[in-house]
């Protein structure tokens, strides 16, 4: 949005500066997306020009500032209360709400404080009026939503649906369906604080409330596909990781909660989990989500909570049976051997092993050290007399 | 202030609109348990042990932080509440070192306290844990040792090193299990421009920030037959150190206190106040040379050694303003190491001189190179109020049982204005009482200047009006000395101390303290002066005897060498 229309949440901002009574705005930016920043600076200074922004607009008595504020790219100034810090120039680190922005917010003053989409919708709004804009979508979310889709699906990028399109025509229709042809298995959506979703709700017509109901939600508008070789606990594992390091550090919960979540998935994918420990997760899970301070807090548990509902035998194979089934956890996977006596000695496998882990003589038998082998299966197909098999 | 109406564990209460589902419950004698909030600082909402549960949603709120509302139906005693309050407190236990038996704050503990308030056993914490936090504790003191590995980030010392004393020499840094409190760039503390004012121990609820201890120089020191050991006991710990054995807070102890220190084996008992008497004879000497044109006002007060060294990191340009006279503390080690060894006939090499005091500065203090007035170091060693207590229980001592005794002769006797250095507003009172008689004979009334943040009153000395300014907490000192240093106002004689309150509110008094708690102790050291039979320094006998016999005139030439001190600017960072 900040790179392709910036003049539309420009006068997004304007209008509900104007509605409120605002004077001062602030659009807060990470300083990763320099883009974003540049053409906004562009659409900030014409709009100056054009005396669309300033002082006295238009003779209106009406004055309006919009000043860029740059993020140091923390994920926790997404929430509000951090993100008002953070332009004050404090640590990002959220307050307790009430008071809410309207009443204190920035610097003390009420606030009104929106993300970008947001604002840009706004216009719209104002000049068709809100019965045209609410003729597009469900009835409890109007309009449309920007989705960020990616992973292994064959179209990637920003799509805009109208709310209430199924997953199924955002992922296969739009999207083009998974890479390789391989299988759908599941959509994260949310963010990195968001659940995962399989294959049964591809159907689910995509709003607030409705992905909410199924233990994820709208967030970020992320949307991640993933296909029959990831291995849910791995992606629980690596979202979590995000959220944890990411978190403020501030409440209890948080700090301390989602970092023993993270050491049992780590023990789950090292092949040292434990009866209990699905158990476990979802206990902690569950107790972050309800006394975290904040909506990091509050969240983060998704990607675990929601792969454990719709995937949990993965979770028990590895636990139980040592078994990663999509074969991503290299702890869990057997190691390849090779027939010695079919081998003829080509090397071609060796050269090939990401880890070093074949070694032989030409012209002799090769061996494969399973301390090493991480179970990538490169070898397998490498060979031509088909000497390499897994365990 | 409207009403609101809610119902707290099935009982009707009517509260003030502005009050938090917390202060509610309190109301009604319900006590949910807390760590990160505390009555005197901002609302933090961090440690998440406060929960309840909304009877309606079923959802949980942080009480601390949850404003009551009209009809609420709010549950303390839910198992839900009650579950998520122990799996918070669990969490901060499975990072923690559970070291309790060998602590500095075993029994005197707020985790330790609701861990068991709450039920909590080993196998639950065992259920949950992990990872520790290692860090390095930092012992470069002088006066504080932090130890970050105990520390449960409930951010109270932060924010009373920052709203309260405007120091900010604390604060968070790095994410999620990262987070720690730290000083600016990891700098030790003796680096730092910490005034050692102790707050932050004070507020701290767990034993990572706490006083380095003197304890066992101080049993060293009375188990060696070589050496004689002197002690002072400040005004303020008389009115305090009750608590630490449940007494109600306020009570006065000075003759048990007294009859302690004799049965731990101290040569000689003494008390401070006496030297505050001396200070005021020095420091109201040096009052009235500036009130006749000679030095500059106004005339500020040096006795508290946090503030001196805060204004040496902040207020260099006013040192001259401050006092050349030492603290009472100082003023008596240098007496105790020079004219008691004269007059009891003892060598003076001998002697050794513990402070019991309120305060972590006076560590400090005690060992500013340019201290010194004697051929010795003054003071050998400063105790806590905190401290003092632990060694009389170590020595199995029944406090409350022990019959009152008296300080011993010549550096004992007190006067009620000696007594009130102890609180904010003391010291200004003792030393415009002294300047009033000395220059017209009569007697000042009651100056009644609070106990609580910044104040000024106006007294007329003879056709002289004297405007006279008090802070204390150095927040408060900040904003009244910005307003000297901009000309915007013309006080004659300002006293500051970096603590609330005053040495009552010390950052080495017992814990927990309270704006509340410190009103009554100020309260109880108030009585001791309107009880006193001398309130006036001047009157003190044993002073009378110490000029005449020793020292001769206030501000002469061996007042001036063993009595005054100079102050250097230090860096701001
Ligand atoms: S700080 Fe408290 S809980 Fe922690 S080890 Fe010390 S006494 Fe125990
Ligand atoms: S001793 Fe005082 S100035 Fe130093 S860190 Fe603690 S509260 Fe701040
Ligand atoms: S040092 Fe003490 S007061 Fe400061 S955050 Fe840690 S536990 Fe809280």
């Amino acid at each position: 949005m900040l790179e392709g229309d910036p003049h539309r949440l420009i006068e997004g901002m304007m209008i509900a500066a104007y509605a409120i009574g605002a004077d001062e705005g602030y659009v807060y930016v990470r300083a990763e997306y320099p883009l974003a920043i540049k053409r906004l600076e562009k659409a900030i200074a014409a709009a100056e020009e054009y005396e669309l922004l300033g002082d006295d607009i238009f003779g209106s008595g009406f004055n309006f500032k919009l000043h860029i504020k740059k993020g140091a790219g923390a994920f926790v100034c997404g929430e509000e209360t951090a993100l008002m810090a953070s332009i004050e120039g404090k640590r990002g680190m959220p307050t307790p709400r009430p008071p809410y922005p309207a009443v204190k917010g920035l610097w003390g003053k009420p606030t009104n404080i929106n993300n970008v989409e947001t604002y840009s919708n706004v216009p719209y709004i104002i000049k068709h009026g809100a019965k045209e804009f609410a003729s597009i979508g469900t009835e409890g979310s109007a309009g449309t939503k920007v989705f960020a889709l990616t992973g292994k699906i064959n179209n990637t990028g920003l799509v805009e649906v109208p709310m209430g399109t199924t997953l199924k025509e955002v992922i296969f229709d739009i999207g083009d369906g998974i890479t390789n042809g391989k299988k759908f298995k599941a959509v994260q959506t949310g963010g990195p604080s968001g659940g995962c979703l399989p294959e049964e709700y591809l159907d689910l017509p995509i709003d607030y409330d409705s992905l909410i109901s199924v233990g994820t939600m709208m967030g970020s508008g992320g949307m991640v596909v993933m296909d029959e070789d990831s291995c849910m606990v791995d992606v629980a594992r690596f979202f979590l990781n995000f959220t944890q390091s990411e978190s403020c550090g501030k409440c209890t919960p948080c700090r301390e909660g989602t970092k023993r979540m993270l050491e049992i998935l780590n023990r789950i994918c090292d092949g040292e989990g434990k009866d209990g420990d699905i158990e476990l997760l979802q206990e902690l899970g569950e107790h972050i989500k309800s006394t975290s301070l904040c909506g990091l807090g509050q969240s983060a548990p998704n990607p675990v909570l929601s792969t454990i509902r719709h995937f949990r035998d993965e979770y028990e194979a590895h636990i139980h049976d040592h078994n990663c089934p999509a074969g991503v956890c290299s702890d869990l996977a057997e190691a390849y051997v090779i027939d010695e006596e079919a081998c003829i000695g080509c090397s071609k496998c060796s050269r090939v092993c990401p880890v070093g882990a074949i070694s032989g003589e030409i012209k002799n038998p090769f061996t494969i050290d399973p301390d090493v082998c991480i179970a990538c299966g490169a070898c397998e197909p490498e060979c031509p007399v088909s000497a390499i098999s897994q365990g | 202030m409207s009403k609101v109406k809610l119902t707290i564990d099935k009982q009707i209460i009517e509260v003030d609109s502005d009050a938090s589902v917390l202060e509610a419950a309190k109301e009604l004698g319900i006590d949910i348990p807390t760590l990160c909030y505390h009555p005197d600082l901002s609302l933090h909402g961090a440690c998440r042990v406060c929960m309840v549960e909304d009877e309606e949603s079923g959802k949980l709120l942080a009480s601390c932080a949850t404003p009551v509302r009209e009809g609420m139906i709010i549950s303390t005693r839910s198992m839900k509440a009650r579950r998520a309050r122990r799996r918070n407190v669990e969490l901060l236990l499975a990072n923690h070192p559970n070291d309790c038996l060998g602590c500095d704050r075993n029994n005197h503990c707020e985790l330790q306290e609701i861990t068991y308030e709450l039920g909590i056993r080993s196998q639950d914490v065992e259920r949950v844990s992990g990872e520790k936090r290692v860090h390095e504790l930092d012992t470069t003191g002088p006066a504080l040792k932090r130890d970050p590995n105990k520390c449960i980030l409930c951010g109270r010392c932060v924010r009373i090193c920052e709203e309260v004393q405007g120091v900010s020499a604390l604060q968070f840094t790095n994410r999620g299990f990262d987070s720690i409190v730290v000083t600016a760039f990891d700098l030790p503390q003796a680096e730092i421009n910490c005034a050692n004012c102790g707050q932050c121990a004070t507020v701290c609820p767990v034993a990572a920030i706490t006083e380095l201890s003197e304890i066992e120089k101080v049993w060293a020191a009375l188990e060696d037959n070589d050496k004689h050991v002197i002690v002072q006991t400040a005004p303020s710990v008389q009115a305090t150190l009750g608590e630490e054995f449940g007494m109600e807070t306020g009570t006065v102890v000075t003759g048990k206190m007294v009859a302690a220190l004799r049965r731990m084996g101290f040569d000689q008992v003494f008390s401070t106040d006496f030297a505050a008497d001396l200070t005021i004879m020095e420091e109201g000497n040096e009052f009235l040379k500036k009130l006749n044109g000679e030095g500059e006002l106004p005339h500020i007060t040096s006795c508290c050694p946090g503030w001196v060294k805060y204004a040496e990191h902040n207020f260099s340009d006013l040192l001259p303003h401050l006092s050349s006279a030492k603290s009472p503390m100082q003023m008596f080690s240098a007496l105790g190491k020079t004219y008691y060894p004269e007059q009891a006939g003892i060598d003076p090499e001998k002697i050794y001189t513990v402070a019991v005091m309120p305060c972590t500065a006076k560590k400090f203090e005690k060992d500013r190179e340019e201290i010194n007035g004697s051929d010795f170091k003054d003071t050998d060693a400063v105790l806590t109020t905190r401290e003092f207590a632990r060694m009389i229980k170590e020595m199995g001592i029944d406090f409350k049982d022990l019959p009152d005794e008296e300080y011993d002769e010549l550096m004992g006797e007190s006067t009620g204005a000696g007594t009130i250095f102890g609180t904010t507003g003391g010291v200004a009172e003792a030393a415009v009482r002294t300047v009033k008689e000395e220059l017209t004979g009569e007697a000042l009334e009651r100056l009644n200047l609070g106990f609580r943040g910044v104040n000024h009153a106006e007294v007329k000395i003879g056709d002289r009006l004297i405007k006279v300014a008090i802070a204390n907490g150095l927040g408060n000192a900040e904003k009244l000395l910005e307003r000297v240093r901009a000309g915007e106002c013309d006080f004659d004689f300002i006293e500051v101390m970096a603590c609330p309150h005053g040495c009552v509110g010390g950052g080495g008094q017992p814990r927990p303290a309270t704006n509340e708690k410190k009103d009554k102790r100020a309260q109880g050291l108030a009585s001791i002066d309107d009880s006193s039979k001398i309130r006036k320094s001047h009157e003190n006998p044993q002073i009378v005897k110490l000029y005449k016999e020793f020292l001769g005139e206030p501000l002469g030439g061996e007042s001036h060498h063993l009595l005054h001190t100079k102050y250097k600017a230090r860096p701001k960072n």
